[in-house]
């Protein structure tokens, strides 16, 4: 096989999870270097950036930032970060590197399929980001692109013609791609098992991936059939969006009878679950990792399968609660609301088992540990202001303020990119031979929990005191003069954060140039992927978290270790 | 998905997995119609052509000529497999040839996409389903070429299978579609 066969057009699952890796990694610095790019301009309004310039001559003239760019750069920021980071890493990246090596296949169900669907991924990145280039330049109607104005075309402002309709089509793309991946991942888990791995002996993180790939199976094709009838109101002059007497910069639009709200129904039917799809395979590697690294089973695994399963479940069930303040009738709010409070339940079991994981344990703070404490740490954090967001009252005043950006920042974001973090750290001796350095690791790890943590909590005051989000400019307004200085403490602890994830970078190239071989179990780990690779497919004797077995004569087990044997 | 290796049942699973996203995709146009006819006093029916009795005709024939050969390959009988599947890719390019026409008459009375709701949605499921139909009959194509150079069997005959159970499956999504815009969505 030459180069093209072997690492570009691969079929080879391991290939494909690193394609998905490092798209995600060029995807990742990309949406952190626009949100860096997003803070300045809140804290420095006036300030000329040659930079800016540069890269938007219409955006910035003169080197300052107009709003429109802001919001173009918001867009894509949260467009890329959802899609091409939250959605790619844990399932694309690490659920195709190791969902067949954990259940003992010899590759995904669908090789070419595979293949397939990164490539149309991959496509999907480089459409969204042609939107840079475009005439008009990137959308500005935030990643949710609400109609009316995602739907008439460029009256609605720069960025609304041939940049939206790029944004559409670039969503399309990643849907066909992602459910490309889910077929593969649900026919791989219920049919390529090794013999013994039963359901209930995969492990968590195979869990994760299983639950996630049912719910893209079922939201994507909504978010695609949203997609496509925003297009056809785009461009084909119909109006399933577009209701009647509007007028925008004072031109009449001349479409009657559309619903924007549809839109909003369609939109979140996807994109609540898709907060599942960005942490449900978090939640997997967490459980993994702070049970090997306690030396103890995991808490309840049953109780964490059930869990998992039970929040994709209700995880489709709940979309109304981004919709409050819309003039959705009161009574479903109210349904909407309890529904999501009840989300609350098996969140609390997840968390409660990981503690329980962690109780009593033998803890190695190594790296991945404390990445999946600071996890458990983050994901707490972000969970408590969601049960005030659940409550249509306390939404009515907080929906739009910056409260929401740092809640959902909080639990989605932040949460599944420690996720990531833990996952890369734990995993990287597995996927390329090399350890990954621990002190910079603990430096980059305690630098980005304080650095999380001081550019969201004040988030959170700021959207109590009303800040609205979605402003590229707070001066003009007399009641949110006194935060100022919280816009610029959380504006340099951004700058702080997104430095030191270079570190993160460094560490990574640094470990490939290291000549020592990481040994072929470094953190005495139980499931198959450790196991040494050998061409007979493997048997399984035993469930997937087999630590400190009274009576055992070693403090793990291996799945496909028959005999206790002791070594 | 032929590749070597893939069991019979993975491939039957890999395409229920399929069967429920496109369930999901026209669920999502339907709930869309649905709430779309019920948000405004602009819902004036949706398009009709006799034709489409014609074309749903020729698409249960092609069903039923795939179904037959499918059970003749599995009894080894290879020539009426290969009729009666040529048979089927055949009259499914008359169904795919009898939309196109169903279209062209629309637009020739001068409905088109953005002439009034239902029409919309009408051309969105239909064109939708009409693309699910082609990717379907590109593999019944591919199929029927293999088939006519000795390559299948009833040893080798998973992928005929499963793409006859598409075929079903698609027949009855039109079912259900010509069920929501022929009388449904002409309701009072």
């Amino acid at each position: 096989m030459n180069f093209l066969g072997r690492y570009i057009f691969s079929t080879d699952h391991k290939i494909i999870g690193l394609q998905y890796f490092i798209l995600a990694l060029i995807a990742a610095f990309t949406g952190m270097a626009l949100s860096v790019a997003m803070r300045f301009h809140l804290s420095y309004p006036e300030a000329k950036v040659k930079l800016f310039e540069i890269l938007w001559p219409n955006g910035a003239p003169g080197g300052v930032m107009t709003p429109e760019l802001y919001l173009a750069l918001m867009t894509m920021h949260g467009t890329i970060m959802v899609f091409f980071l939250l959605t790619t890493v844990p399932q694309g990246g690490f659920g195709n590197y190791f969902l067949p090596l954990q259940i003992g296949a010899h590759d995904m169900a669908f090789p070419r399929l595979n293949m397939l669907s990164f490539w149309t991924t991959a496509l999907s990145f480089l459409v969204l980001c042609s939107a840079f280039v475009v005439e008009g330049g990137a959308p500005i109607s935030g990643w949710t692109a609400y109609p009316p104005l995602s739907a008439v075309g460029p009256v609605a402002g720069p960025g609304l013609g041939q940049g939206m309709t790029i944004w559409v089509v670039s969503i399309a793309l990643f849907s066909a791609g992602s459910l490309m991946g889910a077929i593969n991942f649900i026919t791989t888990t219920l049919e390529l098992r090794a013999k013994g791995m039963s359901l209930l002996r995969m492990p968590l993180t195979c869990w994760g991936w299983f639950s996630t790939a049912i719910i893209s199976l079922f939201a994507f094709a909504v978010l695609i059939a949203a997609g496509v009838l925003l297009l056809m109101d785009r461009e084909l002059g119909t109006s399933f969006f577009l209701p009647a007497g509007l007028v925008i910069n004072d031109k009449p639009i001349g479409r009657a009878g559309g619903s924007p709200l549809l839109w909003q129904h369609l939109f979140w039917f996807f994109g609540h679950p898709e907060v599942y799809i960005a942490i449900l395979p978090g939640m997997g590697i967490i459980s993994t990792v702070l049970a090997t690294f306690s030396r103890k089973p995991v808490f309840g695994y049953k109780a964490m399968v059930a869990a998992l399963l039970f929040i994709g479940f209700f995880g489709f069930l709940v979309w109304g609660h981004h919709m409050f303040i819309s003039g959705m009738n009161p009574y479903s709010s109210i349904a909407f609301s309890v529904l999501t409070l009840i989300i609350g339940v098996p969140s609390a079991i997840k968390t409660f088992n990981w503690l329980g994981t962690i109780w009593g344990g033998s803890l190695h703070l190594t790296t991945a540990m404390l990445w999946a404490l600071g996890f458990v740490s983050v994901f707490v954090t972000g969970g408590l202001t969601g049960i005030w967001l659940g409550q249509p009252a306390l939404d009515l005043y907080f929906h739009d303020t910056y409260l929401v950006v740092g809640h959902f920042h909080m639990i989605m974001g932040v949460a599944a990119v420690f996720a990531m973090f833990a996952g890369t750290y734990y995993w990287w001796p597995r996927m390329t031979g090399r350890m990954l350095g621990e002190t910079t690791g603990k430096v980059h790890f305690y630098c980005t929990f304080i650095g999380v943590y001081m550019i969201f909590i004040p988030m959170h005051f700021a959207g109590i005191a009303g800040n609205p989000r979605r402003y590229s400019d707070f001066s003009q307004f007399e009641f949110l003069r006194d935060l100022k200085m919280l816009h610029l403490g959380m504006t340099h602890a951004a700058f702080f954060t997104a430095a030191v994830q270079f570190l993160f970078l460094f560490n990574l190239l640094w470990s490939l140039r290291s000549r020592a071989k990481a040994p072929a179990n470094p953190w005495r780990a139980t499931t198959l992927e450790w196991a040494t690779p050998s061409d007979e497919p493997p048997v399984v004797y035993r469930g997937a978290y087999e630590f400190s077995t009274p009576g055992a004569r070693r403090d793990f087990r291996m799945q496909n270790e028959e005999e206790d044997t002791g070594t | 998905m032929t590749s070597p290796g893939i069991s019979r049942q993975a491939s039957f699973t890999g395409l229920y997995a399929f069967f429920a996203t496109i369930i999901m995709l026209f669920g999502a146009f339907t709930s869309a119609m649905v709430v779309r006819r019920g948000a405004s006093k602009d819902w004036v029916g949706v398009p009709r052509s006799q034709l489409l009795w014609v074309n749903t005709g020729v698409l249960a024939l092609s069903s039923i000529a795939a179904e037959k050969a499918r059970r003749d390959l599995l009894n080894g009988h290879r020539m009426r497999f290969n009729i009666g599947w040529a048979a089927a890719t055949l009259l499914g390019a008359g169904f795919v040839a009898g939309q196109f026409a169903v279209w062209q008459h629309l637009r020739h009375s001068g409905v088109y996409i953005n002439s009034y709701p239902g029409s919309a949605f009408f051309y969105v499921g239909t064109v939708a389903h009409a693309l699910h139909l082609a990717g379907g009959w590109i593999a019944m194509f591919y199929l029927m070429v293999r088939a006519l150079r000795l390559q299948l069997g009833p040893g080798r005959r998973t992928a005929v299978d499963v793409t006859a159970v598409y075929w079903h499956f698609l027949g009855v999504l039109w079912l259900y579609l010509l069920w929501l815009f022929w009388f449904w969505g002409n309701w009072d």
